[in-house]
C-alpha cells in the first residue's frame, strides 16, 4: 500500500452561516475531492443546552466526511487535537473498508469481522494514522462573537502542533480567516510544518456580522491543489518516504 | 443517533444479560464501576466469577486497546495491567451493534484515598513500585501515555498499584495515543509528545502532586516556574523533591535511572535518622517521630522483600 496523505479542513465557528451558498453542499464537494471536513462549535459559557444553529456544525461534518465536536472553549485545546486524530482514523478506516469489500464482497466491513482479526486489521490502520503525512487547513470564523475566543482559538492550535509533530508522519498546516477583507477567506499562514509562526500574525482580526461559511469551505478547498503546494511536496520527497504496512 | 451514544456511555441496568456474539459468553450486569472517554465500565459477572467489563459503540478505539491489553500480557512475568478475559460483540438490537471486552476485576481503592487513609509513609513505596513497573513497559517498548490518578488502584494484601487503564499506552516512538492534560509535558511546555519513557516520569511526578493538590492547579503566565513552586511547596515530598524535578525537567533517560537516585535519597534520608532513633532508645524514652520513621522501615523493609520473592 503506498503511503499518502490526508488532507483535511478543520472548521472552527460559533454559530450559523448567513451568507453565500449553502455550506453543507461545499463541505459535500470537498468530501468527492478526498478532503474531510472536520467542525467544531465553541460554545458561551452561558449555553447550557445545544443551541439550534450550532446544528449545522454537525451537518457540515456530516456531509464533508468529518467529523464534529461542540465545545466550551475552555476544553478547546484537547478538543481540536482529538479531533484531528479521530478524523484521521475514520478517515484511514473508510480506505481499508474498502479495501476490505473488495477482497471479501460488499457485506464486509470491519464491525463483520472476528474481534481477533478486527485487532490486526487495526494495527495496520494504526501503523498508516502514525506514518501518512497530513495537510490541515484550518479555516477560522472571526465574525464579531469570536473576538474573545480568539486567544483560545490559538492556543488550541499551538497545542495541535505539539500533537501532530510528535507523529512520525510529516505535518503541514495553513490557516485561512473568514471573511477576509475583499475575499471570502483570508491568509494567515502559508503551509508551513510548524504552528509557531502564529503567535504574532493571529490578533490582527477584521470582525463583521456575516458569516459566508459555504464559500469560505469551497475557497479553502482549492487551496490544497495549489501548484506550489505541491511542487514543494514533491521536492522534498527524500526522507520520510516508506510503505507503511502491506 | 450515534452521537448520543458518545455523549451519554451506553447505560445499562443492573441484572441486564450481555451475549457475546462470536464466543455466545454470558455475563449479567451488575453494577457501574467507571466511565472514560471511550466505554463504560461494569462490574459484571459469567459463572460466578467476577469480571470488569468494559462497552462502547466505538469499535475502532476498543479493538486498538484490547490490542494494547493484549500486547501487555506479552510481558513477561509482570502484571502491567489487568489480564485480558474475552473480546466480543454484543447485539442489542439487529441494527444496534455494541463492542465490549471483559478484564480481571481488580478490587482496590484510588491512590489518593489509600494515602491519605494509611499515610504519606506509603507515597516512596508506590513511587518505587510505579518506577519498577514502568521500567518494564518501557523494556518492552511501550510507553504509559495517559498517566493518571484515576487510572491507579491500589489493591490490599500486599498493598500494591495496579494500573486498571491502559487506554493511552503507545509504542515508543510514535505520537502519545490519550493524555490528559494536567499529567502531560506538553500542555506544560516542558517537552513533546513523542512517546519515550521521559513523558511517563513526567505524568509520574504529576500523579504524586495531584495527591496532594487534590483540585490541580492553573498553569499560569510562566508553567515551569508554577510546577516547581507547586512541588516545592509539599511538606510530604520535601525529601524527594530534586529527585522529582529532574524527572519534571526531562533529566532521566529511563526509569531505572529515576528509580536508583530515589532509592538512595530514601535510604540517605533513613540513615540520618537512624543514630537519633537508637539514642532515644537508649533513653528508653520512645518518642512519635521514631515511631514514624520505624514504620517507613517497616514498609520498605516489607516491600524489599516481596520483591526479593517471587
Amino acid at each position: 500500500m503506498k503511503k499518502g496523505t490526508l488532507k483535511q479542513i478543520l472548521l472552527i465557528t460559533d454559530g450559523c452561516s448567513n451568507k453565500g451558498e449553502d455550506p453543507t453542499v461545499t463541505a459535500a464537494l470537498c468530501r468527492e475531492q478526498g478532503i474531510t471536513v472536520n467542525v467544531i462549535g465553541i460554545l458561551d459559557d452561558d449555553q447550557t443546552e445545544e443551541p439550534e444553529g450550532l446544528q449545522e456544525v454537525e451537518d457540515i461534518a456530516l456531509s464533508g466526511g468529518g467529523i464534529s465536536q461542540l465545545v466550551y472553549k475552555q476544553a478547546l485545546s484537547q478538543t481540536v487535537q482529538t479531533v484531528t486524530k479521530q478524523a484521521m482514523t475514520q478517515t484511514l478506516q473508510g480506505f481499508v473498508n474498502q479495501e476490505l469489500k473488495q477482497i471479501l464482497g460488499d457485506n464486509q466491513s470491519l464491525e463483520e469481522i472476528e474481534p481477533e482479526k478486527r485487532g490486526e486489521i487495526m494495527e495496520v490502520v494504526e501503523d498508516m494514522g502514525e506514518t501518512c503525512d497530513l495537510e490541515v487547513l484550518v479555516l477560522t470564523d472571526t465574525s464579531a462573537s469570536m473576538h474573545d475566543k480568539l486567544p483560545t482559538v490559538k492556543e488550541a492550535l499551538l497545542d495541535l502542533s505539539i500533537s501532530l509533530n510528535a507523529r512520525i508522519g510529516r505535518n503541514r498546516f495553513c490557516i485561512f480567516n473568514f471573511p477576509g477583507k475583499r475575499k471570502a477567506i483570508e491568509n494567515v499562514l502559508d503551509w508551513s510544518p510548524k504552528l509557531d509562526s502564529i503567535s504574532t500574525i493571529f490578533p490582527k482580526l477584521t470582525s463583521g456580522g456575516i458569516t459566508p461559511t459555504g464559500p469560505a469551505i469551497k475557497e479553502a478547498m482549492y487551496q490544497f491543489g495549489k501548484k506550489g503546494l505541491l511542487k514543494k511536496l514533491r521536492d522534498e520527497d527524500g526522507p520520510g518516504v516508506e510503505e507503511a504496512g502491506h | 443517533m450515534d452521537q448520543a451514544w458518545k455523549k451519554q456511555g451506553i447505560n445499562l441496568k443492573p441484572g441486564t444479560v450481555i451475549h457475546g456474539k462470536w464466543h455466545q459468553n454470558r455475563y449479567v450486569i451488575k453494577r457501574k464501576i467507571g466511565q472514560g472517554a471511550i466505554g463504560t465500565v461494569y462490574l459484571c459477572d459469567c459463572n460466578g466469577q467476577y469480571g470488569a467489563l468494559k462497552i462502547s459503540k466505538n469499535a475502532t478505539s476498543m479493538t486498538v486497546e484490547v490490542n494494547v491489553l493484549k500486547s501487555l500480557e506479552k510481558v513477561q512475568g509482570n502484571c502491567l495491567g489487568p489480564s485480558l478475559l474475552d473480546v466480543d460483540d454484543w447485539e442489542m438490537s439487529p441494527n444496534s451493534k455494541c463492542s465490549f471486552y471483559v478484564m480481571e476485576y481488580l478490587q482496590g481503592e484510588p491512590i489518593t484515598r489509600f494515602i491519605s487513609r494509611h499515610g504519606h509513609e506509603w507515597t516512596p513505596i508506590f513511587m518505587l513500585q510505579l518506577l519498577d513497573d514502568l521500567e518494564h513497559l518501557h523494556q518492552a517498548g511501550w510507553v504509559f501515555g495517559d498517566f493518571k490518578s484515576e487510572n491507579l488502584i491500589v489493591i490490599p494484601h500486599p498493598p500494591t498499584v495496579r494500573w486498571i487503564d491502559v487506554g493511552g499506552t503507545t509504542q515508543i516512538g510514535r505520537a502519545i495515543k490519550e493524555y490528559t492534560e494536567f499529567y502531560d509535558r506538553g500542555y506544560w511546555g516542558l517537552g513533546s509528545r513523542k512517546a519515550e519513557p521521559s513523558y511517563d516520569l513526567f505524568a509520574l511526578v504529576m500523579v504524586f502532586l495531584n495527591i496532594y493538590y487534590p483540585k490541580r492547579f492553573e498553569k499560569g503566565a510562566n508553567p515551569k516556574a508554577t510546577l516547581l513552586k507547586k512541588l516545592n511547596d509539599v511538606r510530604q515530598l520535601r525529601g524527594y523533591k530534586e529527585c522529582l524535578k529532574k524527572a519534571l525537567l526531562g533529566g532521566y533517560q529511563s526509569s531505572a535511572d529515576m528509580r536508583r537516585d530515589l532509592m538512595n535519597t530514601i535510604n540517605a534520608a533513613e540513615h540520618r535518622k537512624r543514630p537519633k532513633r537508637r539514642s532515644r532508645y537508649a533513653n528508653g524514652a520512645r518518642a512519635p517521630l521514631a515511631e514514624g520513621s520505624g514504620i517507613i522501615l517497616a514498609a520498605l523493609f516489607y516491600y524489599l522483600s516481596s520483591l526479593m520473592l517471587p
